[in-house]
């Protein structure tokens, strides 16, 4: 096992090394200190997956990292999973391109917490042992229930994923220098190399020295920033908008009618109450008093994270639009506009240059890195914890397999998911992938989120409503994004809609809990009635954990 | 869990006071986001310009801002709230039906 995994850290440092030297061959700038910090940082992780995978032994480990994390921990861990390289720098981008419409959208990321500490935390802690099928199918029937549930983790992962490796690969490339595969290929086997050896301990620590270098760094330009006005946002915002006009500081385009504003909300609030690798952070603790503890701090974490941004984006504004040192001259002359070089996305990685010099642009560059490693490892322990545990183990063995097996087939599945990932970053390179991240929050909401929702808290929800009303939300939510305007106008190149809106959340929840609701209490059958029955004992052990699954000791 | 169990349980003044109280304080305080942010997102939809009202004459600072930012922290307060309590109060109740079942 240990040759295996120092043969596969020398191969790793050996495809870093080779990238290196072909980015200088093609003349891309090499950026030396992001590159040594990105090694330190690679080489702490790996230092801490040989680590992991001493005590990594059995299944419950490997799901949950003996379920010892605590609550300080793992808010540190959900944060560094939901802080995505896409939300840094994807965020403030936005803020740096329209001002005040990226807070917009920031408070829509936020606003799901609260509801899933009061609503969804202690329930799924209580009930469940390594993956949200587990509650989704606490009273009902196995097989339908953990296909369905899988299917849809799976499709959520494999989607986030898609998004994460492209958005990977062209920021190494922009950052490092490196080639476009080779970048991918790194973070895929980087990822895999985490997963299979580590498990959820050694994903719990790259989150958490990810999520705590990114909000050192935040927290140091957003200081950096204010400190130039003397931490006056008057100040700052006066010359913001001097240099773009007065319309960033008020809402702009990005919701324009009641319907998209609404169905964005949904998607964002139960989208996030329904990502597998979030739910799943909830089996690493103790209990119920600890996940209460993890939500509280991973919001305070977040929260925190989002007012950096939008301070960053404000610092763009002012010290690198109309910067000649970051002007795109080439695109400039053709368009004008003064666009910058990489795009807006790279707002704050050229504010970081603009801040601290060549020396923290490195340091940015390698905690971007960094935390799409960390992102990418979250989602593919969730996916192979979906094939393992719910599809192979409780589908196809029906629960007849032993702890070390399934960790067998755990590791299996995280491999060909790290392979699907760094086919499909490849084969996705020039591909608009916007619909992407939006598609996976759709399936979250649509078909995640209304099952584990009802399966907690609706006496009267049976196997077939669920099964029949969560494939009507997964289709309607799959149907709408294909028929609305970023697929079917944007990548389809048709010039109208059939769905006029770019978020069918509002649509496709409606369709799921409507479904759900019908096909539950029009289902008469004898099996029915028994799922009826056993949910006021599901009930009992979801309000107090007795009979609750503890952490291992060791 | 035990059929004799679950009924035992259920007519547990504890618990009956636990599920009440939780559900309730739960309710309440899931209400209080979603009004807080349906208000702010709904007023984007009809009414943009209101946030875009200047903070003060000649200030370039909109009121939008500090809503903005009110609306994060209120979130973070709420999870504070609820962590507070339940950690304490209802931890307490679940602590002593646990004790009472365990006792025979």
């Amino acid at each position: 096992m240990n040759r295996i995994f120092l043969f596969l850290i020398l191969s790793t440092i050996a495809i870093f090394a080779s990238g290196a030297i072909e980015g200088e061959v093609q003349k891309q700038a090499l950026n030396m200190s992001a590159i040594v910090m990105f090694v330190i940082f690679v080489g702490a992780t790996l230092g801490i997956t040989y680590w992991a995978a001493k005590r990594t032994k059995s299944a419950k480990d490997f799901y949950t990292a003996g379920g010892g994390i605590t609550g300080f921990q793992n808010g540190m861990a959900i944060a560094g999973d939901y802080m995505s390289a896409a939300s840094f720098l994807g965020i403030s981008g936005l803020v740096y391109a329209k001002g005040y419409d990226g807070l917009i959208y920031s408070i829509g990321f936020l606003v799901g917490w609260p509801i899933i500490l009061f609503m969804i935390a202690e329930p799924l802690r209580n009930l469940g042992k390594y993956t949200f099928a587990d509650v989704a199918s606490y009273r009902l029937r196995q097989g339908p229930i953990r296909t369905l549930a899988a299917s849809g983790s799976i499709a959520t992962v494999i989607l986030y994923l898609i998004a994460q490796m492209v958005g990977s690969g062209k920021l190494i490339q922009l950052l490092f220098g490196l080639q476009y595969e080779v970048a991918v290929i790194l973070v895929g086997v980087l990822m895999i190399l985490y997963v299979t050896f580590g498990g959820m301990l050694a994903t719990t620590w790259v989150q958490i020295i990810k999520a705590f270098l990114l909000l050192s760094g935040a927290t140091f330009m957003a200081i950096a920033v204010m400190a130039h006005y003397d931490f006056s946002f008057g100040a700052l915002f006066a010359h913001a908008t001097e240099l773009k006009g007065i319309a960033i500081m008020s809402p702009g385009g990005l919701v324009s009618d009641p319907i998209s504003a609404i169905s964005l909300a949904v998607a964002l609030m139960f989208g996030t109450a329904g990502l597998p690798h979030i739910l799943m952070r909830f089996f690493t603790v103790a209990d119920a008093k600890e996940a209460r503890k993890s939500v509280f701090y991973a919001t305070g974490f977040i929260g925190y994270f989002y007012i950096l941004t939008f301070i960053i984006g404000f610092g763009a504004i002012v010290m690198v639009f109309k910067n000649p040192q970051y002007l795109d001259m080439a695109k400039d002359a053709i368009e004008g506009g003064s666009p910058i070089l990489g795009g807006n996305n790279m707002a704050a990685i050229h504010l970081s240059h603009a801040v601290g010099g060549d020396f923290f642009l490195g340091f940015i560059s390698a905690v971007a890195f960094a935390t799409i490693l960390a992102v990418v490892s979250g989602l593919t322990l969730a996916g192979a914890s979906a094939i393992s545990h719910d599809l192979y183990a409780s589908v196809f063995k029906k629960g007849n397999v032993d702890g070390i097996k399934e960790m067998q087939v755990s590791k299996i599945a995280t491999v060909v998911l790290g392979v699907i990932a760094i086919i499909m970053g490849i084969m996705f390179e020039k591909q608009n992938i916007a619909f992407v991240v939006g598609l996976a929050f759709a399936i979250a909401a649509s078909a995640n989120f209304p099952i584990l929702f009802l399966s907690m808290y609706w006496k009267k929800l049976t196997t077939r409503g669920a099964v029949i009303g969560g494939s009507l939300g997964l289709a309607t939510a799959v149907i709408l994004v294909i028929l609305g305007p970023t697929v079917w106008i944007d990548l389809l190149g048709n010039t109208k809609a059939i769905f006029p809106y770019q978020y069918p959340a509002l649509f496709s929840v409606t369709v799921a809990f409507l479904g759900i609701w019908f096909f539950s209490i029009t289902d008469n059958s004898h099996e029915a009635a028994l799922e009826r029955e056993a949910f006021e004992a599901q009930y009992i052990r979801s309000q107090t954990g007795i009979g609750a699954e503890g952490a291992s000791s060791h | 869990m035990k059929k004799e169990l679950v009924e035992k349980i259920k007519r547990n003044p504890d618990y009956i006071a636990l599920v009440s109280k939780r559900s309730s304080f739960a309710i309440k305080l899931s209400i209080s986001i979603l009004v807080v942010y349906f208000a702010f997102i709904l007023t984007i939809a009809f009414e943009p310009s209101l946030l875009g009202t200047p903070l003060s004459e000649g200030s370039v600072t909109t009121i939008g801002i500090p809503i903005g930012m009110v609306v994060i922290v209120f979130a973070f307060v709420l999870t504070g709230i609820y962590t507070k309590r339940a950690n304490s109060e209802f931890d307490d109740l679940t602590n002593k039906i646990k004790k009472s079942i365990k006792g025979q």
